[in-house]
């Protein structure tokens, strides 16, 4: 499975126009916006946050309010961060599963 | 024991806010514990960055107060302390645990309000664990907080006043509606007659916004059940069926729910006794008119304490203040308390008729195939969950949540104890007041392992 999904799941209305954070997923250059949560980063840019542990299926979060812990993405440091309640900040560099990281 | 000791409030949505103000207004200095990073709760959240929207395109009809109440707390913080971004994950005694900055503290209490508000009702469906496929509650933060629709084109599902609110929001912002998807049957909506005595102007808006939806041109319909999502790595469609006949539609995000489940957690740490509410199917804290539990010094209010919707949040968190304040040996106005005890019949009145009109779907799981998850997060599926029970002849929640692992991962069970109840309740044919309860279990989110002591 190639760690390139390109195709944005969330859209963007409103904040287009502001600053550019940029992040990484798998060494992957990406670009937030500013006063985006990780998970509005991620999503707006991909179509997924991270493989399940039991059947590697896509997941992408699910109440946004941290209430479901589904959205949970790891930092390369080995963090692991609620993305629908983490504020994105520069030079986050985020590991999937989907190249063998883990 | 310290005769000082402030009153503490968790949460600050609509309830904790005006718990706050009451405190304050009374006399006393309240420590306001909140999960979020701005007061307001998920109904009034602020965005992080101002991206140019007006308090009326961010809340709508509900702008006015949304604006007072942001304004109220912000007056309010000189006189408070302050603890946002703050996760309280125990109750143990007389003593908060919590998480703030990344660090542990402990708090002890002798006087609680607990407003920790609701999450969405959920029940499962083949595919509902694919991307694209979000809570109603999650479709609305998305586009209030981040300025974001959660797909190009969306389709809406399910029961509650939410269902309509959010597809309309969603139009409005400029996307795309695919179609509004009804669990329940059109008759069902003629109940909302006779809620006009209790409130017609919240009647009337709602009602505007399904007439809104038609004339964009937003396909309505009603009595639907889904059978599946369509695609294999994100959504693609969705399939269901309306009568007899299985319809698909073509679209690239799912928002659905069935209404709100309060948040317990804290409330059962605390040790309050709980009675099981047949018209919510849930189980509640015990408590007075004024939100006083059988745990001395605690006090609910808002949704936390039973789903009322935001105008029932801030009676209710008055209520709790003034309850507080009167048991700790101060007089209050009785006329107010008496008004405000009023004021939240009427709100529970109108949400008895709600209730009808948006009703939780009949015998959701006579057409679930067994394959479906019953639980996202450890990814049990329906078939094991009931041949769990079936084996174990099983007959109470807890059993059911350790021998199936259904309910113990890391949601612990806030997206699937509804499903839970409902197959076991089906599945042994008991009424669902008769399977118990699942209890809460510290601490009530996860944690990061490594937390460093922050003090008290």
């Amino acid at each position: 499975m190639s760690a390139h999904h390109s195709r944005s799941q969330f859209q963007r209305h409103f904040r287009r126009d502001e600053a550019h954070v940029p992040f990484s997923i798998d060494g992957i250059a990406y670009s937030g916006r500013r006063g985006d949560t990780v998970l509005v980063a991620i999503m707006s840019a991909t179509d997924r946050l991270r493989l399940s542990e039991f059947t590697a299926e896509p997941r992408a979060g699910f109440c946004l309010i941290g209430a479901c812990q589904d959205c949970f993405v790891t930092l390369a440091c080995g963090r692991r961060v609620r993305a629908c309640t983490t504020p994105l900040e520069a030079q986050m560099a985020f590991v999937t599963r989907e190249r063998g990281n883990e | 024991m310290n005769d000082t000791l402030p009153p503490v409030i968790v949460g600050a949505g609509p309830a904790g806010i005006c718990a706050a103000k009451t405190l304050v207004a009374a006399g006393l200095r309240p420590i306001v514990i909140d999960e979020g990073f701005r007061a307001g709760g998920q109904i009034y959240r602020r965005p992080f960055v101002d991206d140019g929207r007006s308090a009326t395109d961010l809340y709508g009809s509900e702008a006015a107060k949304a604006t007072r109440l942001h304004r109220e707390f912000d007056g309010l913080l000189p006189s408070i302390d302050y603890m946002p971004q703050a996760l309280v994950w125990n109750i143990a005694g007389n003593e908060l645990h919590l998480m703030a900055d990344g660090k542990h503290h402990q708090i002890g209490f002798q006087n609680l309000i607990l407003s920790t508000g609701a999450t969405d009702r959920i029940l499962p469906f083949p595919g509902w664990t694919l991307p694209g496929v979000y809570t109603l509650g999650a479709a609305q933060t998305a586009l209030k907080v981040q300025g974001c629709t959660i797909g190009r084109n969306v389709v809406f599902l399910g029961s509650g006043p939410l269902l309509y609110l959010v597809a309309w929001q969603y139009v409005k912002a400029g996307g795309n509606v695919a179609a509004v998807l009804d669990t329940a049957p059109f008759s069902a909506k003629l109940n909302l007659l006779s809620a006009f005595r209790f409130d017609p102007r919240l009647v009337l808006i709602g009602m505007s916004y399904a007439a809104r939806l038609v004339s964009r041109g937003v396909k309505i319909r009603y009595n639907v059940r889904p059978t599946r999502v369509d695609g294999s790595q994100y959504v693609e469609g969705l399939s269901f069926k309306s009568g007899t006949k299985v319809h698909s539609i073509a679209c690239d995000a799912i928002a659905y729910g069935f209404a709100l489940r309060p948040e317990t957690q804290l409330a059962d740490l605390s040790g309050c006794t709980f009675r099981f509410d047949d018209r919510d199917r849930t189980w509640l804290p015990v408590t007075d008119e004024a939100g006083r539990t059988s745990s001395q010094g605690v006090y609910l209010a808002g949704d936390g304490s039973g789903i009322a919707g935001a105008d029932a949040a801030e009676i209710s968190g008055e209520l709790a203040a003034l309850a507080l304040i009167q048991d700790s040996g101060t007089t209050v106005d009785p006329g107010r308390m008496s008004a405000l005890v009023k004021a939240r019949r009427r709100k529970a009145g109108l949400r008895d008729i709600l209730e009808k009109a948006f009703p939780f779907p009949d015998n959701w799981f006579d057409q679930i195939p067994g394959y479906t998850k019953l639980c996202r997060c450890e990814e049990v599926t329906v078939s094991t969950v009931i041949d769990t029970i079936n084996g174990g002849e099983l007959r109470e929640l807890n059993r059911l949540k350790a021998l199936s692992r259904s309910g113990m991962g890391r949601c612990q069970g806030r997206m699937c104890s509804a499903a839970m109840a409902e197959v076991l309740s089906a599945t042994q044919h008991l009424k669902l007041a008769d399977i118990g309860r699942l209890r809460a279990q510290a601490p009530v989110k996860p944690l990061p392992l490594l937390l460093q002591e922050g003090g008290s």
